[in-house]
């Protein structure tokens, strides 16, 4: 049996497959202005790369912001479901679960066959998603990569007062002016987001273990401002980005077996 | 597209000093001024007995005491050889009124714009909407222009000036031209779905690549605003009177949507809609400097 995954995240889309039980191939790529269209192509590129057609996949779900736009898809579902089951499959001992996406980010709790408890979602702000930090790099003129390195090599961090990206830009390029470190405004920008990822997470009852998930988990320098607010350890699993795309391939197997 | 459109700044508003030609500042007995730095704009009013004489209006700098020097100075260049000395009493407000070396005093930007309301619009003014650069302010005043009660959101660029600027800038529309344009329309069509502004951006590219009609998306964006900002404003509730201030108050899109929602039309005026603050701090300082002459 063969089951995919496909995760349509606000900029980036990520395919996974799944043969029985291991994970075949996996594959990403960015959203582009024709949504239909790139998605059909980084899903094409992964089959193609797994030596597979797409008749050969048994079953397909969508998951994401983007899931009701996956026309060859079985079915879709939602992006809490699929992280919880994800992650259960990768890392059985997690019971919460972060994740941090471009323009979104929530937190899960579930039980140990990834069966949802409670959950909290932050979609309609950029000030708590991956969006944030980008702006920010955009407005000091590095690279994520370097905005990352940077904060890490900060001495102090610094109230940013603005919570809104927009408000946050400008406070950021004043800064710059004022010629405050650089490295302290990369540290302060994830102190920033990393407290209201906290604040959002601590809606839940937090259950050991915790993993953190989504694209902006690769973000060493947010990562480090995180785990010094929530004050707990938590893990950071390989494949960070890919947990919505490997829930939906394992619930897609489920959904054969029924 | 030419190398100078890349760099046009489409969120670029109109700066501009101006004086009253038929006033001389020499025959008044009280010189009073107002600065008022905001976030985004600076504004500076000097009056002559009470009345105005001489205005400026530009965008703020990334420091505040040389935003207010700045826009001081501009005012006093269009007032023929007047000079800093010559003004009795200055008064300092807004967000950076604390940073303003060369005022007397720092009055709230609340108070300066339920003062500076009832002067442009006239005593029958009972709420001041001030739509500014990064907040929204709904004020309640009596007829002296007396803050009664006020709201006040800060935190969020969905529905300020600022936001309409980011729209702007990636639909490349010059900022004063948009009200107009998103009336332009055969329908209404449905707002923008995002509130965030950052999330909006995308969703107007996207529209873009959709090959939207400009003057379409400018609408759904001009309304996403009215809706956002009437919701904020349901809980204060709009009496009559009702004025709009501050740099949205210039674009008749938003205005024109708002006033549908509230079911309510605002006051009109002659003056800059954003010199409502800098306007109400001299007219404050015109008082505080009688007030020391008693003493």
């Amino acid at each position: 049996m063969i089951t995919a995954g496909i995760d349509v995240g606000a900029k980036s889309v990520k395919v996974l497959i799944i043969k029985d039980h291991d994970i075949m191939n996996k594959g990403m790529g960015f959203m582009e202005m024709d949504r239909e269209r790139s998605i059909q192509k980084i899903f094409d590129k992964c089959l193609a790369e797994a030596g597979l057609s797409k008749n050969d996949i048994d079953y397909i779900i969508s998951t994401g912001a983007g899931r009701k736009f996956v026309p060859f898809a079985q079915s879709n579902s939602t992006m809490v479901t699929c992280d919880a089951i994800g992650i259960v499959k990768l890392e059985p001992s997690v019971r919460t679960l972060i994740d941090i996406g471009a323009n979104d980010a929530r937190a899960v709790r579930f039980d140990e066959t990834g069966k949802v408890i409670d959950f909290a979602v932050n979609e309609k702000c950029a000030a708590g998603a991956g969006a944030f930090v980008e702006a920010m790099a955009r407005a000091m003129e590095v690279s994520l990569e370097e905005f990352s390195e940077l904060s890490l090599k900060a001495e102090k961090t610094i109230p940013i007062n603005a919570q809104c990206a927009i408000f946050a830009e400008s406070e950021v390029v004043s800064l710059v002016h004022e010629e405050t470190a650089r490295n302290d405004i990369c540290r302060s920008v994830h102190d920033a987001m990393a407290g209201r990822i906290v604040s959002m997470t601590k809606r839940l009852l937090l259950e050991k273990d915790i993993a953190v998930v989504g694209g902006v988990a690769l973000n060493k320098g947010m990562m480090d401002s995180l785990k010094k607010d929530l004050k707990m350890d938590f893990i950071i699993p390989k494949d960070a980005e890919y947990i919505g795309a490997l829930g939906a391939a394992v619930l897609a197997g489920q959904e054969m077996n029924k | 597209m030419t190398e100078h459109d890349v760099d046009k700044e489409y969120w670029r508003w109109d700066e501009y000093h101006w004086k009253d030609p038929d006033r001389n500042w020499k025959d008044a007995k009280i010189i009073s001024a107002g600065v008022d730095v905001g976030s985004v704009s600076s504004q500076a009013a000097i009056l002559t007995d009470g009345e105005l004489f001489a205005t400026a209006n530009m965008r703020t700098g990334h420091n505040s005491p040389d935003s207010a020097r700045r826009v001081m100075n501009w005012a006093l260049e269009g007032a023929e050889d007047m000079t800093l000395d010559d003004i009795h009493y200055i008064v300092g407000t807004g967000y950076g009124r604390l940073k303003v070396p060369f005022a007397n005093k720092a009055v709230t930007e609340i108070a300066c714009h339920a003062r500076g309301a009832n002067f442009m619009y006239g005593p029958t003014v009972r709420t001041v909407m001030d739509m500014g650069g990064q907040d929204l302010k709904v004020i309640k005043c009596d007829e002296r222009g007396k803050v009664l009660n006020f709201m006040m959101n800060e935190k969020c660029a969905a529905g300020t000036g600022r936001g309409m600027e980011v729209i702007a800038d990636i639909l490349r529309v010059p900022i004063k031209e948009i009200g107009d344009l998103s009336m332009q329309i055969d329908e209404e069509p449905p707002p923008i779905s995002n509130i965030c502004v950052l999330f909006a951006k995308t969703e107007v590219m996207g529209m873009l690549y959709e090959k939207m009609p400009v003057n379409v998306i400018l609408a759904a964006y001009a309304t996403a605003m009215a809706d956002r900002v009437s919701a904020q404003v349901k809980e204060a509730g709009v009496e009559k009177d009702f004025v709009i201030t501050g740099g949205i108050a210039k674009n008749r899109g938003v205005v024109e949507r708002l006033e549908r929602i509230l079911g309510v039309k605002s006051l009109k005026t002659h003056v800059d809609y954003q010199i409502a603050g800098a306007l109400g701090a001299a007219l404050f300082g015109k008082v505080l400097y009688e007030k020391s002459l008693k003493k």
